[in-house]
């Protein structure tokens, strides 16, 4: 009998219509093909053209369609009926919703306009929502970088212009060996993906540093299951290592960086430690071929590392030497790190060597003729094929900034950035810290902000304090407690405004944080700051306006609510003046627009903070007249210009759409997007490739793309002079001083070079009773608490383990099923346990954020995500436990500000199984009704 | 028909880099929509935002943890889905027909329309590949995108699986293993590509890539030593060595032309 | 593997219901008249309302027709056949006997064998699933016949047979279990060849593909303890065969005593084909780390 089968139906129509997008399922900003059926969302893949991806998605990507169609969307404005945390509201029409919020706000604006606190989170809108609040006139905004990995940031642009994170990326196409630190998913979530894949495709090796052994860790080659907090320490003793060795690029440190440039080594000078410089300002080195000081970019200026240079008997020395004393010191061998970091002396040499051959050994060469910004000619392109990244694993301690700093240092010591097979940076970074504004704070009354909220200080004269120390900002942001701390400091936000202190406010306005929850610190003490009233009956915290998509922890503790859309139903624009969607290689930026309409009475945010604006007559947003400049966020984003002939979008500018990077609105400009797959894409010329700092093609581009007004070239800071000032003030120089409880500290942590100290809470609590790391990953398949309300995505995390070593494994008798009580300092949480063996041996860890409170997200009560996930931020305070000196520290960066998530340390007792996790809130009157039992549909049947 | 055909023209398949995969549930989620909207019933969900939801999928990512003799512990994410065996077990027990191999590429299929949802060829598969849709009552499978990689409505390129379009890792392949000059048979043939449970005497046409060693064992770690040859022991050695090293740098001869 | 009441209901009552069909084929008792529409009224209880129970499993019951279609590789499609074909001329032969009083011995024990095919086609659905390794192995349908026969034989009445064969049972039942009971491990079957990672060092199963459960553990993973299956496997033994072996060589009132044996009999084989399938260890646990590795 001959073989039969059945006919298939191979080319079925996959779709009516394909709508190119951007995807808001994290914020990465990949770009999506939309399949349309009967003008509903079908299906969606990746954008094969789009500089991100290049086609590829990842699940929660692919799941949007679950987003669009979640239950637990808001559907209307909603105003409090019941009191704060029931989840009791009203619906109003969207009249009522806007007068209800100009009554508040107006008169706010009118009169104090630091009484309000605007902050958002996680959001990429961040210079329309900074443009808007500047013009409301308060200082109190930031968005949520300070909670999240400022260290990293302020860290990266201090020391060389720009930071790993989404701002740079490894030459995945050149490196052969790739060293990543404490990094699960980060922000480039599928670029960093596809560069391990190609990295993995060439056989190139890859070395994890984290004390957890899964996701990129599991795929690397090497694995460095490093203690918590130590990163710095093993970084500084590699670079001892190299020093010890020669295997530095001196060719690099002397035309490239602030190695050469002479220190100020007079120990009496109010300007001891800071950079020599000419009359003009120039820094000035030591010119190898007179042994003078020269301008560092006098033409033929050869910089010497090896002299002194001794000057009315004072001795002044290029920074490279303090930093090779330092460095070379025992201190930093690696028999004198190894244990603290839970490591082996010799496998920190062996990385070392390993580092040092391929840097050195395996030097790669491109035939692409430059020409540096002294005028200097170079035929070719030399790379050194290491390259590095880091995220969160090391910037979200409390010696986090340092420990980025040092990362760096040992990067630029390699001369493995911006060069091919090393480090490379995604216009319009890199951008000294010149080219960046110092912070703004000074409010007055009907009239914008003095200046940008957020900056990087030069020194203690860009502080936001006044005479008498106090902060201008709600969240104490560029004080003596956190100088740096570029992106202000979200979770201080609400205990602050608790407090009180350093002023009460009137009206906290959020977007897009659920900070009654999932980030924050001490989730119970936000609830109750939250909640808190005076003896009269009235809140703490007047008043609270939110807005977010969806029913989350948070909606509840919100006064009035404004309904966002999901991410395919309005405008956004992912901008060059924000975080833009660049590539190493490229220019980009992009677009989301309403791919469908919302089927709800909901409105963009951005165009309902228009919409505001417009009726409060906010300058910046009127004409002379008093009429709206914009309708709405559309309408601002093709016509709103920045600088003259620079907007929020760089594609198809002009009259005719044909200019790119500087030209007039056009105000067809959003439909060429679309045209053109909802991006716009400028490449780098080859010239330009590599060494963007110091290239002049390279600056010469960014300026005629508006990424500039002039070159920026500019040297690497090994050396932060910046910071010696702060330190300078708290020896006694110049008239802004620390507060006394201050002035050790910041003599210590504020140093110019890379310093290693233990995580603080080391220092806080009894390392003895408490000798457990405890941390979180965020897990690839979900973004914070957005991922639950997705049907396909909770299937994946529904509940989260806490994940034990071998040796507490065996040491507490666990098996599986079991559950424990964790407990910090700060409180206890009762939890399920599971065993890992590729794991750190003191060290615990959950996936972050699944926990979730009953009757959030359209979940029933039952829900697994309540009843056996949990949240470790019960365990974490924003304060530190008392120390007996009368003081309240900050689980902060002492230089930034970041909150040190990962300093926590627990202890573990084995427990008889509770009913479900501990602690138990009890349940929210969900304001959208509970979502269906069974889902089986296909679109366009 | 529930006979084997006795050989395909081709043998489509996949190729999994399991020293690779990263363990982003990416292809998991990205085969949920399209076989969401595509070949036969919709993959459904039970009690979607309750105490127990519960889908069908078509591919699943595991993850295994290896404890080797010596040297720490290793993870590996393990994607599986059906491996579109030549000796489908799942194929000859079925007694309605319903699921068959085709005979011009080896994908094996369930014709829903025939399926009576016995749940037989689930039983028979050793992979656990083939899932029950709750709702729906018929045998659910990975079809290989058999509505996608011959689909002439799609550009050519994007004529692959929906897994393999989406993996940001790149660590699934597509291809025709029948045939040795392809590329994933050359993959195969330079990774040492292997068959999951081989004794169970199913022919996966699916391989595996097995992870690359690690090389995180304390022997791997002297060979180096050399890199690190000191230059000096102290301060002053060490500024001697910096004059001199900078003295045999190109640029220290001002050779460079100034522009 | 899941001990859906549907399978074991399906199990046990086909194989009562053919293994009674058999005798009566053979002429044991040689009934006729109301006696024998008596017995076949149960013999047809059993075996259609086993056949039945099946179905209740299925997720589309109104397609089982297509069921037959495929008895040249499905032992299912065979199955089905031989039940069709074993109820029909065993009907015939029951017509006759029933409403005609006669016995058309040939078509009696070409029903006979059908019976026995029928049963022996349902033991090789389960015989044939490498991926049950406690099912692969000729003791599973040694198992099923064996009990059919003897189960037949009991409610055929025939004492002494009967008495035989669930002695004979009871010996390939212990057999079944014994065997069975290191058939995963035998198989080579293991975590290790299951993913093909054993070469760097031990392997086990971290984190499942998701937190929930799925078709798959539902229908393949049960585990029992140890305990229980003790106990379970000592009431088959003593109600399955045990007990109605006594109950038979006790020389009183046999029908009532019959009657008692039968009832033991259902009760320790509806214990007998729980265990059948709880046991099971579908090797697709391995991969949920459910099965020892
Ligand atoms: N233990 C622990 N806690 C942590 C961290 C950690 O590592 N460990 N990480 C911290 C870090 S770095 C961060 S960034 C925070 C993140 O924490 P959050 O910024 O709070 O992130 P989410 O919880 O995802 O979401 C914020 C809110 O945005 C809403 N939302 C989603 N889409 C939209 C939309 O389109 N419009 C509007 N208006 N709202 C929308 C969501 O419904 C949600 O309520 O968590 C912090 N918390
Ligand atoms: N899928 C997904 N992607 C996301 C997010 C999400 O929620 N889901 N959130 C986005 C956000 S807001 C952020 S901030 C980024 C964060 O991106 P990541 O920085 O990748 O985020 P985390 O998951 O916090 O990962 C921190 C890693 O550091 C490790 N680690 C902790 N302490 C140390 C240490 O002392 N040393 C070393 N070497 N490692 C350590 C942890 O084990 C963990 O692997 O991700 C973004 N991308
Ligand atoms: S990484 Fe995933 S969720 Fe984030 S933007 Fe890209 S596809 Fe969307
Ligand atoms: S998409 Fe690729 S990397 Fe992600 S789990 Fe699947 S195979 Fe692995
Ligand atoms: S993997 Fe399973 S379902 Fe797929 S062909 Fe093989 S046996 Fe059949
Ligand atoms: S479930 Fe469907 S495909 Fe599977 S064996 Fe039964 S009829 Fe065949
Ligand atoms: S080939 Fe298609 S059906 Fe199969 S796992 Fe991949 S996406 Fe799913
Ligand atoms: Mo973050």
């Amino acid at each position: 009998m001959a073989y039969s089968q059945p006919a298939v139906e191979l080319s079925p129509k996959v779709s009516d219509e394909i709508r190119k997008t951007t995807c808001y399922m994290c914020a990465c900003r990949c770009g999506i093909d939309v399949h349309m059926k009967d003008g509903k969302v079908a299906y969606i893949e990746g954008n094969r053209d789009h500089p991100v991806n290049k086609g590829v998605l990842c699940a929660k990507g692919s799941a949007g369609i679950m987003q669009v169609n979640a239950p637990s969307r808001l559907k209307k404005p909603l105003l409090r009926t019941g009191p704060r945390g029931s989840g009791e509201f009203r619906e109003i029409s969207w009249d009522e919703a806007y007068s209800t919020a100009v009554g508040w706000l107006n008169e706010l604006h009118e009169t104090a306009p630091h009484k309000l606190a605007f902050f958002t989170g996680r959001d990429q809108s961040q210079s329309f929502t900074s443009f808007w609040a500047q013009n409301f006139g308060t200082p109190n905004y930031a968005a949520h970088g300070g909670f999240c990995s400022v260290n990293m940031a302020a860290a990266g642009i201090y020391t060389m212009g720009g930071a790993f994170w989404e701002f740079g990326q490894p030459d995945w196409d050149r490196s052969k060996l790739l060293m990543i630190f404490g990094v699960a998913e980060d922000h480039d979530s599928n670029p960093i993906k596809m560069g391990i894949g190609k990295m993995k495709a060439r056989g190139a090796k890859i070395i994890g540093v984290n004390p957890i052994r899964s996701g990129y860790n599991a795929v690397a080659d090497e694995w460095v299951g490093i203690t918590p907090g130590t990163d710095g320490l093993f970084i500084l003793s590699l670079v001892h290592c190299l020093l010890k060795a020669g295997k530095i690029d001196l060719s690099y440190l002397t035309r490239f960086t602030n190695a050469p440039v002479l220190v100020n080594g007079d120990p009496h000078s109010p300007e001891h430690g800071l950079l020599l410089r000419d009359a003009d300002g120039k820094m000035l080195v030591l010119d190898r071929r007179t042994g003078k000081p020269a301008a560092f970019d006098a033409p033929g200026v050869q910089p010497d590392l090896a002299g002194t240079w001794r000057k009315a008997g004072i001795t002044h020395r290029p920074s490279f030497q303090l930093l090779a004393e330092r460095y070379m010191s025992d201190d930093y061998a690696p028999e004198a790190v190894a244990e603290t970091c839970g490591l082996t002396a010799e496998r920190i040499r062996h990385i070392a060597a390993e580092l040092a051959r391929v840097a050195f050994e395996e030097e790669i060469e491109i035939d692409q003729p430059w020409t540096d910004f002294r005028g200097v000619k170079h035929d070719k392109m030399i790379g050194r094929p290491v390259s590095f990244h880091a995220m969160r694993g090391i910037s979200a301690h409390s010696n986090g900034f340092q420990t980025c700093r040092a990362l760096h240092v040992l990067q630029i010591l390699l001369g493995s950035v911006e060069v091919p097979g090393g480090f490379r940076f995604k216009p319009p970074y890199p951008k000294p810290i010149e080219a960046h504004p110092t912070p703004h704070g000074h409010d007055r009354p009907g009239r914008p902000l003095d200046g940008p909220h957020l900056g990087f200080p030069r020194g203690p004269e860009d502080l936001l304090i006044d005479e008498n120390g106090i902060p201008d900002r709600i969240d104490k942001a560029f004080t003596w407690e956190n100088p740096l701390s570029a992106h202000g400091l979200m979770h201080m936000v609400i205990s602050n405004a608790h407090a009180g202190d350093p002023y009460p406010i009137d009206t906290l306005f959020m977007y897009m944080a659920n900070m009654s929850w999932n980030s924050s610190m001490n989730t119970r003490g936000v609830i109750k700051m939250l909640t808190d009233r005076h003896e009269d009956g009235r809140y703490v915290i007047p008043r609270i306006i939110y807005s977010d998509a969806y029913s989350s922890e948070m909606v509840a503790y919100a006064d009035l609510i404004l309904p966002d859309t999901t991410y395919l139903e309005r405008h956004d624009c992912i901008s060059l003046l924000d975080r833009p969607i660049c590539e190493a290689d490229a220019a980009a930026d992009a677009i989301r627009w309403p791919v469908v309409e919302p089927d709800r009475d909901v409105k963009g945010f951005q165009s309902v903070l228009i919409e505001l604006a417009n009726r409060m007559s906010l300058p910046g947003f009127v004409h002379e007249d008093g009429t709206p400049k914009w309708t709405d966020y559309a309408d601002y984003i093709t016509s709103h210009e920045r600088r003259p002939g620079i907007g929020p979008l760089m594609g198809f500018r002009g009259e005719d759409g044909d200019q790119t990077g500087r030209g007039a609105p056009n105000p067809d400009q959003l439909d060429r997007y679309i045209e053109n797959g909802g991006f716009a894409v400028e490449h780098i010329p080859d010239e330009a490739l590599y060494y963007k700092p110091w290239n002049s093609a390279y600056q010469d581009w960014a300026v005629s793309l508006g990424l500039f007004d002039t070159p920026q070239p500019f040297l690497f800071s090994l050396y932060v002079e910046p910071m010696r000032r702060f330190q300078l003030a708290a020896e006694g120089h110049g008239d802004r001083q620390p507060p006394e409880h201050l002035r050790e500290r910041i003599k210590t942590v504020m140093d110019p070079l890379p310093i290693w100290y233990p995580p603080f809470e080391d220092g806080h609590i009894d390392p003895v009773e408490y000798p457990i790391h405890a941390l979180t990953q965020r897990p690839m398949a979900m973004y914070h608490s957005w991922g639950t309300q997705n049907a396909w995505l909770r299937q994946l995390h529904g509940h989260n383990p806490l994940y034990l070593p071998t040796r507490l494994w065996q040491q507490h008798g666990f098996a599986e099923g079991d559950w424990a009580r964790v407990s910090s300092a700060h409180g206890a949480i009762t939890v399920p346990v599971a065993h890992m063996a590729a794991l750190n041996e003191n060290t615990v860890w959950t996936w972050n954020a699944i926990g979730k409170r009953k009757g959030a997200w359209a979940l029933s009560d039952d829900a697994p995500e309540a009843t056996k996930g949990f949240l470790l931020n019960h365990l974490i305070h924003e304060l530190l436990p008392p120390k007996g000196d009368g003081l309240r520290w900050a689980n902060s960066d002492p230089i930034t500000g970041q909150a040190a998530w990962f300093d926590l340390r627990v202890k573990i007792e084995k427990v008889p199984a509770p009913d479900e996790s501990q602690p138990v809130f009890p349940p929210i009157k969900s304001p959208v009704g509970r979502g269906p039992k069974d889902l089986a549909w296909k679109v366009g049947k | 028909m529930t006979d084997l055909p006795a050989s395909t023209d081709r043998k489509l398949g996949l190729v999994i880099d399991l020293d690779t995969c990263v363990g982003c549930h990416a292809c998991v989620i990205s085969c949920k929509g399209w076989n969401t909207e595509n070949y036969g019933a919709p993959l459904s969900d039970a009690d979607a935002y309750g105490g127990d939801p519960s889908g069908t999928f078509l591919n699943r990512v595991h993850s295994y943890e290896i404890t080797p003799e010596e040297g720490p512990a290793q993870l590996v994410h393990f994607p599986k889905s059906c491996l579109h065996c030549e000796d489908a077990p799942c194929v000859t027990v079925c007694p309605t027909g319903a699921s068959y191999k085709r005979s011009e590429d080896g994908i094996v299929l369930v014709n829903e329309d025939a399926c009576i949802g016995c749940g037989l060829c689930a039983w028979a598969c050793p992979y656990g590949a083939r899932e029950l849709d709750a709702l729906e009552g018929v045998m659910k499978k990975c079809t290989l995108c058999v509505d996608r990689i011959y689909n002439n409505t799609l550009p050519e390129i994007d004529r692959v699986p929906s897994c393999v379009r989406t993996c940001p890792a790149g660590a699934r392949h597509f291809g025709d293993l029948g045939d040795p000059d392809s590329d994933v048979s050359q993959l195969v043939a330079a990774r040492g590509g292997m068959d999951l449970m081989p004794e169970q005497g199913t022919k996966p046409v699916n391989k595996y890539l097995p992870p690359r060693p690690k090389q995180d064992r304390a022997e791997d770690l002297d060979s180096l030593a050399p890199y690190l040859a000191p230059v000096a022991e102290d301060q002053s050695g060490f500024l001697g060595w910096l004059d001199k090293a900078l003295d045999r740098l190109p640029g220290a001869r001002s050779d460079e032309e100034m522009s | 593997m899941h001990p859906a009441p549907s399978v074991i209901i399906f199990t046990t009552f086909s194989g009562l219901g053919f293994g009674l069909l058999l005798f009566l084929g053979l002429g044991l008792p040689p009934v006729t008249g109301w006696v024998a529409f008596f017995l076949y009224a149960i013999a047809y209880a059993c075996a259609v309302g086993g056949l039945l129970a099946s179905t209740f499993h299925l997720g589309h019951p109104e397609r089982a027709l297509k069921a037959f279609t495929q008895w040249r590789t499905s032992w299912l499609s065979r199955e089905a056949w031989l039940s069709v074909a074993a109820l029909l001329v065993m009907g015939i032969y029951a017509f006759a006997a029933v409403f005609l009083d006669t016995r058309l011995t040939p078509v009696g024990i070409l029903g006979a064998a059908l019976s026995l095919a029928t049963v022996s086609s349902t033991s090789m659905i389960y015989a044939q699933l490498k991926t049950v390794p406690r099912w692969h192995h000729w003791l599973t349908p040694a198992h099923m016949l064996g009990l059919s026969l003897a189960g037949g034989a009991l409610l055929a009445g025939q004492m002494t047979v009967a008495a035989a064969l669930l002695a004979v049972a009871a010996a390939v039942q212990v057999a079944h279990w014994q065997v069975g009971d290191s058939a995963l491990a035998r198989s080579g079957t293991n975590l290790a060849s299951a993913t093909g990672l054993g070469a760097p060092g031990r392997v086990r199963a971290f984190e499942p593909p998701h937190t929930g459960t799925n078709y798959l553990l539902r229908e393949f993973v049960h585990v029992v303890g140890r305990r229980h299956s003790r106990k379970l496997r000592l009431i088959a033994l003593t109600f399955g065969y045990g007990l109605p072996v006594v109950l038979l060589v006790i020389p009183a009132a046999p029908h009532l005593l019959g009657a008692l044996a039968i009832l033991s009999h259902l009760a320790g084989i509806l214990a007998s084909r729980w265990l059948f399938f709880a046991e099971a260890e579908h090797v697709v646990g391995l991969y949920y780390g459910k099965r020892a590795a």
